[in-house]
């Protein structure tokens, strides 16, 4: 199972990364002041927080970037010799391969010079491709902050000569950047127009940035730190980006989901989920009210409000399959015990994979609720839960959006694909729709300060709030190791994010990551078979006072996560059986073994 | 010896040559950092500074090119795998080799194998997690894939068929020999792939004859018996041709200076033909082979690849100054090259006898791939000729294979087997058909601009229908298509050519000679099918009217002035064009 319903919420307290002490100081500072002082404060402290931030990145950037989208590697030496001749005019710049530019580049920058080979019949560098699908795509920034210029390589025999250059070079400027010098187009002796193109830009650089002076801008402090939107009342997320990531020939379907949350205020934090409020789709309301004895315009009270029945069973009610206990009281209430027994015989068909498990529309099929009421039956129904999903992605790193790693839950029954009621919708999502969404705070769930040392344990999805640890300590650059150890089915069609576990080791910011691939050899193997592997280096990090983090599916993979915890606390920290369980509690007391399982 | 050992003051400091240069120079002779690439868990690739070592072990890292899109999109590194080729001197192979390189390929690799223009296996789509595996089981089989790629000496190659005459079986020898005189020693790859421990500490000792940068570029080398020129001699930067008294080989004229390879629209690049040089005698042969590869070892360009092969080396320097660097290591000049005569590049399909009555055959093999696909399993009858054959598998150049050695009550037995697996229908092919090649292209070599081995079938078919709308079904006319301007079909000596530019759109060559000692030249630039088509269809009906008796297609089309003759390599992408 990829959802869950939402736990207890926790005291945030308990959450903060402040001190004992200094929380229970700051906890009875806030008690004393009211509503309107509270905010004025939380503003305050917001804005001085991202001021403090800005003026450390200041002197390490002077406003230039050159991003090159390169084939053969012409562009890229290009990109650098441009970079030399402004480092000779006192001008630092950074260089970037575009694969490695994002939204977050483009707007830190103040120039951006574009160096871009085209390739074949016009198309853009492999490693051009994702900076030129986010320009031309839903997330594509203003850049009206931005001036730029373009040199074009080509090859004049082919039909589009210097296509891609062309197209970048009215994009930045559809996009509002302002263009400082006419775009160059160069043929396969490109050396002598680049070297001009070069000349030329970095001539009006120079003029440009001695006549500016240094300008900090004040980020907007958001002026309440949660935001209003709750199941009962949520925020109407656009959908960005629905993509799957699970390769050809996998036996899952996983969805990487990003929504904007811009509007909404939802300030979430790594480690909080996004809970979903699901309706059920029209056609199976409709279909169970055919088989009831009420009428749809019937009314029924739920939770102190009055509503229709139709109503209720589109939007309120669970009236996918059915449970032992909902047909215990279903057979109570329309006092039959051939329910019970008609029940017992679907599920245990169920189980040996007879027949599918039965739902409301069988159940209401064979024994119609003759003799009771609507409000009656809505009374056996359980509601219809939303869905929490760990959100994958970091405000810092993706300003205003939430991104999370779905695994579309499917059967076979009927003869047909079925699929989970909340999942199989988001899999339908397109970029054209919105989708129901809340903040739900997972508390427990929480970050250490930026100088301690994590290991994050996941298999599948997961992995998800992974994702948003790493990228959250990246754009800190927290000084703190990052350890991931990994499963799922298959290392070619399943490793999630793998791409971007591969940059991050690269980058060094994941410290460690280790898999386990349950199906690519003869005997299974588990994300716990590879904890217990790597038993004695994680010992030796939690001596060193490293945060332990559990995600995933909670029936197999805790478990045996937990029992491999103990043994390398047995193992490793010379303990007996209830010596390592009386440690692992003083971590979880500690806030050091965290756990988030489903 | 003092002329074989390398010299260790290259043409400039390592730091101003190409950067390969200082990464071979810094790899401890091959070695890397490939233990903990190849043992690297997160990702099916090996560090790029690693992907190139390897290919000194004849393996190739490569990804699957349809998928690469699909699979940046989905957050997944690209479908990483890897290309092995064995070596295999003289293309000759055992029925016990064959069937472990048949189920090796089942097992480690994507259940074919692919027979090459170099006279050897390639297996494809190799996961890295089971290379070991796959080099080992090609160790117990008695085969490597030691410099089947890389700088250095690459599969010698020799007209196939040890079987067919005492000829054929002594340069099938030579062809082994020059390969084992001429191998890297380095011991990363038995450390790497077959569990030997490493050495602590690499000397220069290791590589005797490579020393620590090996060769500027690969380095090719190929023997032709006339009047067959099967492995187009002329194509190689180093070329020996029998010169035969009767039945015995009296010694062999040496070529240098022959490669394919080139960059479209720069002139500085090109095809050329190997120069004749001069003679030597057969016991001289692996001396004069390893003095010119240690020649170009010391005076091979190494800042620039694309002008680092042989052929740029004779090219700039010419060929008497070769001629005295060659006479000075070895002590005596050549003799005076002798007359011969080639008649075609192409093989002898279907049933031949050779000089001691046993009968060969050779089976034309689409692409040189080998697999089981609707009605055509060659795989599978391969295997099953493998399991009771006493002779040999010859592989051509041409990628075909002949099955070597069979007794004359055994052909009928063959035929209907091959008839039974559905591959015995290569002379209802057409002639055109059996004279072409392409290399593999797409999606899994990593040069390809454009589709070959998958849309040579396709292209063949369409150019079929215009021959036999001229009356020309059964003239060869050897066609060759390339994904790349590299060269690996040898397209330049083909009488037709189409080389990559783009996705759908090659360069058209017209007018090789038909025995391979002509390039050929650009007829039309950047088309597509129908522009290439459209412009075939006049010379072809031209040729069909007003060719001359035995007047090969190659040779019409320079008499006739539909393109101008291609004597010198240097010509190739110069400007003018005739026509």
């Amino acid at each position: 199972m990829t959802s869950r319903v939402p736990s207890r919420e926790l005291d945030a307290w308990q959450g903060s990364p402040l001190p004992a002490p200094l929380a229970e100081e700051a906890r009875r500072l806030v008690d004393r002041l009211d509503a309107s002082q509270r905010l004025w404060l939380s503003g305050f402290l917001a804005g001085a927080a991202a001021l403090g931030a800005a003026a450390q990145e200041a002197p390490s950037s002077s406003g230039v970037t050159i991003v090159f989208g390169s084939q053969s590697g012409n562009a890229e030496r290009l990109a650098h010799r441009a970079a030399e001749i402004l480092a000779g005019r006192g001008i630092s710049c950074t260089v970037r391969d575009m694969i490695d530019c994002g939204k977050a580049d483009l707007l830190a920058a103040q120039t951006l010079l574009v160096v871009v080979s085209t390739q074949g019949e016009g198309d853009p560098p492999d490693r051009a491709l994702p900076l030129w699908e986010l320009l031309n795509g839903r997330k594509a920034p203003a850049l009206s902050h931005l001036s730029f210029a373009v040199l074009a390589l080509g090859d004049s025999s082919y039909q589009h000569f210097c296509e891609t250059g062309r197209r970048f070079d009215a994009k930045l400027e559809a996009l509002g950047a302002r263009r400082i010098h006419p775009r160059v187009d160069c043929d396969v002796d490109f050396e002598a127009p680049s070297g001009m193109w070069m000349e030329a830009v970095s001539g009006v650089i120079a003029q440009t940035s001695r006549a500016a002076a240094p300008v900090v801008t004040l980020p907007q402090s958001s002026a309440s730190l949660s935001s209003a939107f709750t199941r009962r009342n949520p925020f109407q997320a656009n959908v960005l980006v629905n993509q799957r990531i699970t390769g050809r020939g996998s036996s899952k379907d996983v969805r990487h989901i990003e929504l904007s949350l811009e509007g909404s205020n939802i300030r979430y934090e790594p480690g909080d989920a996004i809970g979903v409020v699901p309706r059920n789709a029209p056609e199976a309301a409709d279909e169970l009210l055919q088989l009831l004895p009420f009428a749809a315009s019937d009314s029924v009270t739920v939770e102190g409000h009055e509503l229709a029945l139709s109503d209720f069973l589109r939007d309120r009610a669970d009236i996918g399959r059915v449970d032992a206990a909902l047909v215990a009281r279903y057979a109570e209430a329309i006092g039959g015990k051939e329910a019970r027994s008609w029940i017992e015989a679907h599920a245990a068909a169920a189980r040996e994979g007879k027949a599918p498990a039965p739902s409301l529309v069988d159940l209401v099929r064979a024994f119609p609720p003759e003799n009771i009421d609507a409000q009656a039956f809505v009374g056996l129904l359980r509601p219809l839960a939303p869905r929490l999903y760990s959100i994958a992605s970091s405000l810092l790193a993706s300003p205003d959006e939430a991104h999370l790693c779905v695994s579309i839950v499917e059967w076979q029954a009927r003869g047909r694909k079925q699929r989970g009621l909340v999942s199989g919708h988001l899999a339908d999502l397109t970029d054209e729709d919105s989708l129901a969404i809340y903040l739900h705070r997972n508390t427990g769930f929480r970050l250490p300060s930026d100088d301690a040392s994590i290991i994050m344990i996941g298999a599948g999805t997961g992995v998800a709030p992974y994702r948003a640890f790493v990228a959250e300590r990246e754009a800190r650059g927290s000084r703190g190791r990052n350890w991931l150890i990994y499963g799922d089915r298959s290392f070619e069609t399943d490793f999630l994010y793998q791409s971007e576990w591969l940059a991050w080791r690269k980058q060094r910011v994941l410290t460690r990551i280790d898999v386990a691939f349950s199906r690519d050899q003869e005997v299974k193997r588990y994300v716990q078979h590879q904890v217990a592997d790597a038993g004695k280096d994680l010992w030796a990090w939690l001596q060193e006072g490293a945060h332990l983090y559990v995600c995933g599916d909670a029936s197999g993979m805790a478990p045996g996560v937990h029992e491999a915890l103990l043994q390398i606390a047995e193992l490793h920290g010379g303990l007996d059986r209830e010596g390592a369980a009386e440690y692992l509690v003083g971590l979880q007391r500690e806030r050091r073994y965290q756990r988030d399982v489903y | 010896m003092s002329s074989v050992m390398p010299r260790q003051d290259l043409s400039a400091p390592l730091s101003e040559l190409h950067s390969n240069e200082q990464l071979k120079h810094d790899s401890r002779f091959l070695r890397g950092t490939l233990e903990e690439s190849l043992a690297d868990p997160i990702s099916g690739s090996v560090a790029d500074t690693d992907a190139l070592l390897t290919k000194f072990f004849g393996i190739y890292q490569q990804d699957d090119r349809d998928e690469r899109d699909e699979r940046r999109r989905a957050k997944l590194e690209p479908l990483y795998q890897f290309m092995a080729r064995v070596r295999l001197p003289g293309g000759v192979c055992t029925p016990a080799q064959w069937l472990a390189l048949d189920a090796l390929a089942r097992k480690y690799a994507n259940g074919s194998l692919r027979m090459t223009t170099r006279q050897t296996f390639q297996f494809h789509g190799i996961r890295k997690r089971n290379l070991p595996s796959l080099i080992r089981g090609l160790r117990d089989a008695g085969l490597d894939t030691v410099a089947a790629c890389g700088d250095d000496n690459r599969n010698v190659i020799a007209t196939a068929n040890p079987l067919f005459s005492g000829a054929h079986e002594e340069v099938s020898t030579l062809a082994r020999a020059i390969s084992a005189r001429l191998m890297p020693r380095t011991g990363a790859y038995r450390e790497l792939f077959l569990g030997e421990t490493p050495v602590s500490q690499p000397t220069a000792e290791e590589e005797p004859l490579y020393g620590r940068t090996y060769l500027p570029r690969k380095f090719k080398i190929a023997i032709a018996i006339p009047p067959q020129n099967d492995v187009d001699v002329f194509a190689h930067d180093l070329g020996f041709i029998a010169i035969l008294e009767g039945e015995r080989i009296v010694g062999y004229n040496v070529l240098v200076g022959g490669g394919m390879g080139m960059t479209h629209r720069q002139p500085a690049t090109f095809p050329r033909l190997g120069d004749v040089i001069g003679f030597c005698g057969p016991q001289d042969v692996g001396e004069v082979a390893e003095h010119a590869m240690c020649i170009q070892r010391d005076f091979g360009n190494r800042k620039d690849r694309s002008h680092a092969r042989f052929k740029y080396t004779i090219e700039d320097r010419g060929v008497q100054w070769f001629r005295d660097e060659l006479a000075r290591r070895m002590g005596c000049a050549l003799g005076p090259a002798r007359p011969f005569r080639f008649e075609s590049s192409g093989d002898r399909l279907g049933w031949h006898q050779g000089s001691d009555g046993r009968w060969h055959y050779t089976i034309y093999v689409e692409n040189g791939r080998v697999d089981d696909s609707d009605g055509r399993r060659l795989l599978s009858a391969l295997r099953s000729i493998a399991s009771s054959h006493q002779g040999v598998f010859a592989l051509t150049t041409n990628q075909n294979v002949t099955i070597a050695g069979v007794l004359d009550h055994e052909r009928r037995g063959l035929e209907r087997l091959l008839d039974d697996y559905g591959v015995g229908s290569s002379q209802r092919q057409s002639r055109a058909r059996t004279s072409s090649m392409a290399c593999v292209a797409l999606p899994t070599c990593g040069l390809a601009m454009a589709e070959s081995e998958r849309y040579l079938p396709a292209f063949m078919e369409r150019l079929e229908q215009l021959l036999q709308d001229a009356g020309l079904s059964d003239v060869p006319i050897n066609v060759r298509m390339s994904g790349c301007p590299n060269g690996c079909s040898r397209p330049y000596l083909a009488e037709i050519a189409l080389v990559g530019k783009a996705p759908g759109k090659y360069n058209l060559y017209l007018g090789a000679s038909h025995n391979g000692d002509r390039l050929n030249a650009l007829y039309l630039e950047n088309a597509d099918e129908s522009g290439i088509l459209a412009a075939l269809g006049e010379p072809l009906r031209r040729y069909a009217k007003e060719r001359q008796a035995h007047e090969s297609f190659g040779d019409f089309v320079v008499r006739a002035g539909v393109v101008r003759a291609m004597l010198h390599g240097r010509d190739f992408q110069r400007a003018e064009r005739s026509g």
